[in-house]
């Protein structure tokens, strides 16, 4: 009789311990709320061109000012060379801009310019907006960083 | 009956275990990451200074000290950097605005870590800490001397210390005994009047004066406190022992500095800085001259003969990105000012770039209240602060000092 309810007892313990378990994994996951589109690799707003951009050394660190490359391609997948490119953007929550000017320094070929002077000096949702012209046309993309 | 009670009891327990053991968590997981990215231990080692190649010479570094503490390097003998800059002071004056050879119009900021920062000033209109040092040695407020008096005495007091860290002085037989382009009108004269060689010599040196106590400063380092040692404990996981161990209102302070009031936006990283300017709405000074911040300031640095795309800088352009890269213009700059470290902040009243606030009671007081700037656009909203949330965000600040 008692042995009996041991085993109730030890199978409800079990049964608690999967529900904290489960409970504990819903509760760690990330919020499935959408946010940003965070691709690095995207079509520009009007399709002229496909444009990714990465951090040139890897890795995004706050505070750090770094250089990131932006690769332009046309949609047939051919580089995109001698664009003018210019850089603007901020941190939509809190209304302000970007606490400096990145700037196009070089043309790395193959579609790849250098864009310099890229800071993001605190943690959340940063957007940088480019403005690209090139000889198939002016267009702009907008890439989501959150840190 | 007492076996249902103990079937709830173990169901109770299993929960509890995997939640977070017994009793409830301090802090969550980002809040603990973003307290870890402000402990002390996180400052990475000083970058060497590519633009200034004495940087790290012990030579150059004990002559900056000399000529720190000397106040012959001033227009009357009066005056020298630790006037203000007072080295049991945390080298800071106690003033709500300095005064040197005259009354400034600035609060003097505290140097600790000061090599780290890629501004200078609180509107960062000069973007070196050599360059920095040439400012308040020909501001008429503070050492008001001119670069041709100082070169003509660092030949005569320091000649050989000078010569045996940068070389041969010029021969200065032909300077006059007072010029400078930022003078007075009589220094400006004659300054006019000297030959572009000339020119260059005395520039030399003068850039060679703020290099040596560039080199000085750059020893000037943030030390630990209890909100360190706290931190660390929290990120290891270790018992806080003895003075690591924080009360419930410190405890408090540090999730609003890090949460609800979000101070980490802008004092982050083991500096308690972002190294950026921002308008906070803090009101300006009635009697002081119109003060703009930022926003007058990147003209200076630009204009600035001693500024890193300029031929005083040793080593080449790749140390000039922050420089190429500001942010020129734009409503966020105006009364934009930087924001300053809090690391001894409760130890250094009163605050603000031009003293405003006497107490840290009226700093939090303003964020809380977050009052419209007078020009330009502040970027802090009210935050509606309790007593006891402003009292608790004050304590916190208090950790960053002892
Ligand atoms: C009359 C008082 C006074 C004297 C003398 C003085 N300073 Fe300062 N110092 C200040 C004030 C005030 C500021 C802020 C001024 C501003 O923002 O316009 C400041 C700012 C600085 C900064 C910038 C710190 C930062 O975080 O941006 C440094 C570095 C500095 N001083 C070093 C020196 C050196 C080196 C000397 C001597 C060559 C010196 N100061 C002489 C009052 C003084
Ligand atoms: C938007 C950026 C920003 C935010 C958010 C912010 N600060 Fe500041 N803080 C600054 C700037 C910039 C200054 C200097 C302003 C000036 O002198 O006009 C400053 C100055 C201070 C000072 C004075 C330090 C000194 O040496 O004079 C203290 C203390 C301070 N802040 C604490 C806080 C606290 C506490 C919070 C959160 C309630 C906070 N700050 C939020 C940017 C910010």
């Amino acid at each position: 009789m008692a042995s009996i309810w041991r085993y109730i007892l030890a199978g409800l313990g079990l049964a608690a311990l999967l529900l904290g378990i489960v409970a504990a994994v819903y509760l760690t996951l990330p919020p499935s709320a959408s946010g940003p589109d965070l691709s690095r690799s995207k079509k520009t707003a009007n399709g002229l061109f496909v444009a990714s951009f990465e951090p040139e050394h890897g890795v995004v660190r706050q505070g750090e000012l770094q250089s990131w490359l932006l690769t332009l391609k046309t949609a047939a997948g051919a580089p995109v060379e001698g664009a003018a490119i210019t850089v603007s953007g901020g941190m939509p929550q809190h209304d302000h801009g970007l606490p400096t000017s990145p700037q196009a320094t070089d043309y790395l070929g193959e579609g790849r310019y250098r864009i310099d002077g890229v800071k993001f000096t605190m943690s959340g949702w940063w957007q940088l907006h480019f403005s690209i012209s090139a000889a198939a046309g002016s267009d702009s993309v907008v890439f989501n960083i959150v840190l | 009956m007492s076996r249902l009670t103990s079937v709830a009891c173990l169901l109770a327990l299993a929960n509890l275990a995997l939640l977070g053991g017994c009793g409830e968590p301090q802090f969550s997981d980002a809040e603990k990451k973003t307290i870890a990215s402000l402990a002390l231990n996180t400052l990475p080692s000083l970058k060497s200074d590519t633009t200034n190649q004495y940087a790290d010479a012990p030579a150059a570094a004990a002559l900056g000290s000399t000529l720190f503490f000397d106040v012959g390097m001033s227009r009357d003998g009066t005056v020298s950097c630790s006037t203000c800059h007072k080295i049991d002071r945390q080298f800071q004056d106690d003033l709500p605005q300095a005064v040197g050879v005259s009354h400034t119009n600035r609060r003097t900021m505290p140097l600790a870590g000061v090599a780290r920062n890629p501004w200078f000033f609180w509107d960062g209109r000069r973007d070196s800490l050599w360059a920095q040092a040439l400012t308040p040695l020909e501001n008429p407020l503070e050492q008001a001397g001119n670069r041709a008096a100082f070169s003509h005495y660092i030949k005569k007091r320091f000649g050989e210390r000078y010569e045996r860290i940068f070389g041969p002085l010029p021969d200065l037989s032909a300077v006059p005994a007072s010029a400078s382009p930022l003078g007075t009108d009589a220094e400006k004269a004659v300054w006019n009047g000297m030959t572009a060689a000339q020119q260059d010599d005395v520039n030399r040196v003068f850039a060679n004066i703020g290099k040596a106590i560039a080199a000085f400063e750059r020893s000037i380092e943030p030390q630990q406190t209890r909100f360190d040692r706290f931190a660390i404990d929290l990120a290891t996981g270790a018992a806080a022992q003895g003075d690591a161990v924080f009360s419930p209102e410190e405890i408090l302070g540090l999730k609003l500095f890090v949460g609800k009031a979000n101070c980490v936006s802008c004092h982050n990283g083991p500096r308690f800085t972002d190294n950026a300017f921002h308008n906070t709405g803090v009101p300006p000074v009635d009697g002081l001259p119109p003060d703009r911040g930022r926003v007058d300031a990147v003209a200076q640095v630009q204009a600035d003969p001693f500024n890193c795309l300029g031929k005083f800088r040793d080593g080449d352009e790749s140390a000039c990105r922050e420089l190429r890269s500001m942010v020129k213009d734009g409503p966020q700059i105006t009364r934009a000012y930087k924001t300053p470290s809090l690391r001894g902040a409760a130890d250094r009243p009163p605050y603000m770039h031009a003293g405003q606030f006497s107490t840290l009671d009226e700093v939090v007081a303003h964020y809380s209240k977050a009052p419209p700037s007078v020009e330009g656009v502040s970027e802090v909203h009210p935050l509606d602060l309790s007593d006891r949330e402003r009292a608790a965000l004050v304590a916190f600040l208090k950790t960053l000092s002892d």
